[in-house]
């Protein structure tokens, strides 16, 4: 089986990755689209018999930052949760009982991590090389990511510092 | 007792992707350590949640946009130019048969594009290889280069955006031609290949030609004309499919519908 059928067999789980990322799913096939274009095109980069999934998430998470950078450049949102801040009010628990909107809410590079480990079940090595970071970063930001995840479903205060501190 | 588990051990042990040796360890300090029990348990529950509120999404038809996105149309690409090259030959034909008795020289329009192609090769050939001075003005000014070109060839000018087939601008430059003027658009890939498209906007047939192919020593070229605009695009180290494929975009651009 060559490249282009493989990529097209992966066509499924970029849409569900790009669902949980970016939330609807016009925005998120549109995401798919752009990531499967750009594929097509570096494939010749693709080094044949390593991990092709890896590989085009890798380019889907670079289409993702460019897209974020570059709506950013257009709105002038903080860092903290760039393309979210529309969503849901802020308050001091945050009651947020859908998963989706609680995905929604954390910081973009925890949210990638914390999707490809459950959603797509990679081990942490290929997280580290489908997004180019230590290990070590891989686990601290899932950690982090289901600590507010689990905070939030949870309705508490995100930061556990706000429980002591009186 | 030390405190076994890290808290990397126990993300890991709730991702199954703990050593199978430290599993064990990692167990026993749980099963004295209910609340971190009760959450690694949970973020086991959250990671079968996530899976499960979008498992629908693997099951759903793929958009037809989205299967199209990996087969860049290269069966519509090969049709278009195929349509191109059977209407040409059409038009030739008729316009043949109709006119020999009158037109002093038929081929006239013929000619002036592959002298066009040669002209194209030649360039190609020359500047391609340049590695310090490839152009006269880098893509950085890429606006001014456009506008400086368009007010010496006398019309409106445009850089065709090639990133979508893998090929960015690298500049241009301004070519003596036949008659005048000529632009020339450098373009490089992330290998390296180079392509060049040769603008002219003087020829003097004034009628629009097919999508053309030439060799020229080892430059290919795909040309075509477009009323007093002609277009050449050269490169020496792709393949006639590949370089098709450049062409395509460059003559959707250049000649929108």
């Amino acid at each position: 089986m060559n490249e282009a059928q493989r990529l097209v067999e992966l066509i499924p789980r970029l849409r569900r990755y790009a669902r949980a990322l970016v939330g609807d799913r016009a925005t998120a096939d549109d995401l798919v689209q752009d990531t499967l274009e750009r594929a097509w095109a570096k494939l010749h980069l693709y080094r044949r018999g390593t991990d092709l999934r890896a590989w085009l998430f890798t380019v889907m998470h670079n289409v993702h930052v460019n897209r974020v950078r570059a709506s950013r450049a257009t709105d002038t949102l903080g860092d903290e949760m760039p393309e979210l801040a529309q969503r849901a009010p802020q308050g001091d628990a945050l009651l947020v009982r859908d998963l989706d909107r609680g995905i929604a809410r954390l910081p973009a590079d925890q949210r990638a991590v914390l999707l490809l480990v459950t959603l797509e079940e990679m081990s942490y090595e290929q997280v580290a090389r489908t997004l180019g970071i230590p290990i070590g970063t891989v686990m601290s930001r899932l950690s982090r990511a289901r600590e507010k995840l689990r905070a939030m479903m949870l309705g508490q205060p995100v930061s556990a510092k706000l429980k002591v501190v009186k | 007792m030390i405190n076994p588990a890290s808290e990397h051990d126990l993300q890991a042990y709730a991702d199954g992707e703990l050593p199978e040796e430290r599993q064990a360890a990692v167990a026993a300090w749980l099963a004295d350590h209910p609340e971190d029990a009760e959450r690694i348990e949970n973020y086991r529950r959250l990671a079968a949640e996530l899976r499960s509120t979008y498992e629908g999404v693997l099951d759903e038809p793929v958009p037809e946009r989205l299967q199209r996105a990996l087969r860049p149309s290269r069966t519509r690409r090969f049709a278009m130019v195929a349509a191109w090259i059977a209407f040409g030959a059409a038009l030739g034909g008729i316009l043949g048969w109709q006119f020999h008795s009158m037109q002093p020289n038929p081929a006239a329009g013929t000619e002036a594009a592959s002298a066009l192609a040669r002209r194209a090769a030649v360039a190609h050939a020359t500047y391609s290889p340049e590695v310090r001075h490839p152009v006269e003005v880098g893509a950085d000014q890429e606006a001014h280069l456009v506008t400086w070109l368009s007010k010496r060839l006398g019309t409106q000018l445009r850089a065709p955006k090639l990133e979508g087939v893998g090929y960015s601008l690298v500049g241009g430059r301004l070519l003596p031609g036949e008659q005048g003027p000529v632009a020339h658009f450098m373009y490089q890939c992330n290998r390296g290949t180079r392509v060049t498209l040769y603008v002219r906007s003087d020829m003097a047939s004034n009628r629009s030609t097919a999508f053309r192919y030439t060799r020229e020593g080892t430059v290919g070229v795909f040309y075509w004309v477009d009323g007093k605009s002609g277009y050449a695009l050269s490169s020496g180290d792709i393949s006639k499919e590949d370089l098709l494929n450049v062409a395509n975009a460059a003559y959707q651009q250049l000649n929108p519908p």
